[in-house]
């Protein structure tokens, strides 16, 4: 097993620090002292067998799951709870819905608003959660359908459009909040296999564009193309992590080279 | 029967031979029959006088009997729906004090006979004589009327029962949407109010309009403290010229006349929540019957 980031790349800053992360259902304990880092402006690709904690502790990132042990930090800031001397406390929903805002995520099942267009759904949360004025928000959700190739399809809604369709549209309305970090949980895993690859290319245009992102993926030629590192969870941990071209050729958990063995 | 086609047969020289539905046909006739057979007895039955039934219709008291029977149902409905929807939000929340409330509510209303409750109301005057708010002292029997007690007591009935369908709506929508919802950064009551309950929309309707029927004859149990709608006024017509049969199928007439209208409302509410279907699912009665295909916005060629 590793101990958190061995090597990251030069002057990068964590945007998510995961200390010894503890997360149980009842009496099974999901994810059992995760150490993660993930930097600014990188690409992380959490890889690992199912049932394995991935989407478990995705979702802790941004408090969608409470966490029951360690300490979970983004861009600096304790996710879900305040810090006033020795203690933490949870906060109201109201402050983590703030927190939320900042933080983009992208589903496995899309999870369009079903009685909102294209459109609307990229506007809506804008005006809603940010309370920018609904020209703007407009143009801000027009520009980014624009960019993932959607243009023609705005004023349709979610049923209408192809998987492949919906999840880029859910990408431009992550987008369209400005997110410091956007989260994917298998965002090709629900796709026909010749869907795949038009939600792969605004994926990469949009680490290419700098964007920090943490991305739980099968998909493992994306992982070895575009990200900067990779994390495997196992177990409820975090088995070992490293620049992908090391961890795919050489990598130096047996439970990794296991699960490489299986999925290559 | 035939032999099976020759494979050389090209599709083109086929016709196409709908399925004919004889028992359809079949059951019209036999049900046509008996509802004409039903309307010949009672239309040239000696009992009834028709010319009363006539000469009663328009009546100044059964048209404010109508309007007091509207007037009811839609309060109550108001009531049932408001208190019903906040019952069902309490119901499905995390608070263990909200969720008890509301089940108890919805246990102890649907435990007592809704004419009972309407009685009730109207005699609450017995146990509750005065009602006094801050320095003001009322007479309970000054502040709840007939009617405020008929509308108190179907609306908070109605509560209990309009929470089960609001409840049952929530519950059909996909828990991902409340999850995009929260992850985009909606707070609780934006999620239940922007993202939940449109959607659950379509389910709530259908029932609900059940509900504003039940409701429109409901209201005619009323007619047990005086509170004026249209079967009290009936009555209390036919206690004075003894025309009980006619006087019933006046009123008979204009319930009819109000479910009839509720329903076509239904029809076009309905038709308002259809979004989201799959394309073409939206399609009005009109171009279902004439078979045209509603127009698809054309797409823009950028
Ligand atoms: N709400 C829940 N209640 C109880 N157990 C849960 C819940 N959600 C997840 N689990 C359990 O937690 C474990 C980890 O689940 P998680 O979804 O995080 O795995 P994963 O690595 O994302 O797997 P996959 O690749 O299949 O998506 C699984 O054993 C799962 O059964
Ligand atoms: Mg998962």
């Amino acid at each position: 097993m590793t101990g958190r980031n061995e090597e990251t790349r030069g002057t990068a800053s964590p945007m998510v620090e995961a200390i010894g992360v503890r997360k149980s259902y009842g009496n099974v304990e999901v994810l059992s002292g995760v150490d993660f880092v993930a930097n600014a402006g990188e690409v992380t690709c959490i890889l690992g067998p199912s049932g394995g904690g991935k989407s478990t502790f995705l979702r802790c990132i941004n408090h969608l799951e409470r966490i029951d042990g360690g300490a979970l930090y983004v861009d600096g800031e304790l996710v879900g709870y305040r810090r006033q001397g020795n203690r933490l406390y949870e906060m109201k929903e109201r402050e983590t819905a703030e927190r939320r805002s900042r933080i983009g995520m992208v589903f496995q099942q899309f999870n369009l608003f079903a009685h909102m267009t294209v459109l609307t759904n990229a506007i809506d949360p804008q005006v809603r959660v940010k309370g920018r004025p609904v020209q703007e928000a407009r143009r801000r959700a027009e520009e980014l359908l624009e960019r993932v190739g959607l243009a023609e399809k705005r004023d349709m809604y979610p049923r209408q459009l192809s998987g492949g369709q919906q999840q880029r549209a859910a990408i431009a309305r992550a987008l369209a909040m400005d997110p410091d970090l956007m989260l994917f949980d298998e965002p090709t895993s629900a796709l026909d296999p010749e869907l795949v690859g038009e939600v792969l290319a605004v994926m990469k245009d949009l680490a290419r564009s700098g964007m920090t992102m943490i991305v739980v993926t099968h998909e493992m030629s994306f992982a070895r193309e575009v990200a900067d590192r990779v994390a495997f969870f196992d177990g409820g941990l975090l088995v070992e992590s490293g620049a992908p071209g090391e961890f795919f050729s050489n990598p130096r958990t047996e439970r990794a080279r296991a699960f490489l063995r299986r999925v290559m | 029967m035939t032999a099976a086609p020759s494979r050389a047969a090209r599709s083109e020289d086929m016709q196409v031979v709908k399925l004919r539905h004889w028992g359809r046909l079949a059951g019209a006739i036999v049900a046509v029959a008996v509802v004409a057979a039903l309307l010949y007895v009672l239309v040239t039955s000696p009992n009834v006088d028709w010319g009363t039934v006539g000469s009663y219709l328009g009546d100044p008291a059964i048209l404010s009997g109508v309007l007091v029977t509207l007037e009811l149902t839609v309060l109550a409905m108001v009531i049932g729906i408001l208190l019903g929807t906040l019952l069902a939000v309490m119901r499905l929340s995390k608070n263990p004090v909200l969720r008890t409330v509301s089940a108890g509510y919805v246990w102890f209303i649907r435990s007592i006979p809704q004419l009972v409750q309407i009685l009730f109301w109207y005699n609450i005057a017995l146990f509750i004589p005065v009602i006094a708010i801050g320095g003001m002292r009322v007479s309970t029997n000054h502040v709840v009327t007939p009617i405020v007690a008929a509308t108190l007591g179907l609306g908070l009935n109605e509560a209990a029962y309009m929470s089960e369908i609001v409840r049952a709506g929530i519950l059909s929508i996909d828990r991902g949407q409340t999850e995009a919802a929260s992850a985009l950064g909606y707070r609780p009551g934006q999620i239940m109010g922007r993202i939940v309950l449109p959607q659950a929309m379509r389910v709530i309707i259908p029932p609900t309009s059940n509900e504003v029927i039940g409701m429109l004859k409901a209201t005619s149990l009323v007619s047990v403290i005086g509170a004026a709608d249209l079967l009290t006024h009936a009555q209390s017509i036919s206690s004075a010229n003894f025309k009980v049969i006619e006087l019933l199928l006046v009123a008979s007439f204009w319930y009819i006349v109000a479910t009839t209208v509720a329903s076509i409302g239904q029809h076009y509410l309905e038709k308002r929540y259809r979004w989201s279907v799959a394309p073409g699912g939206g399609r009005s009665f009109l171009s279902r019957l004439t078979g045209r295909r509603p127009v698809v916005r054309p797409e823009k060629t950028a």
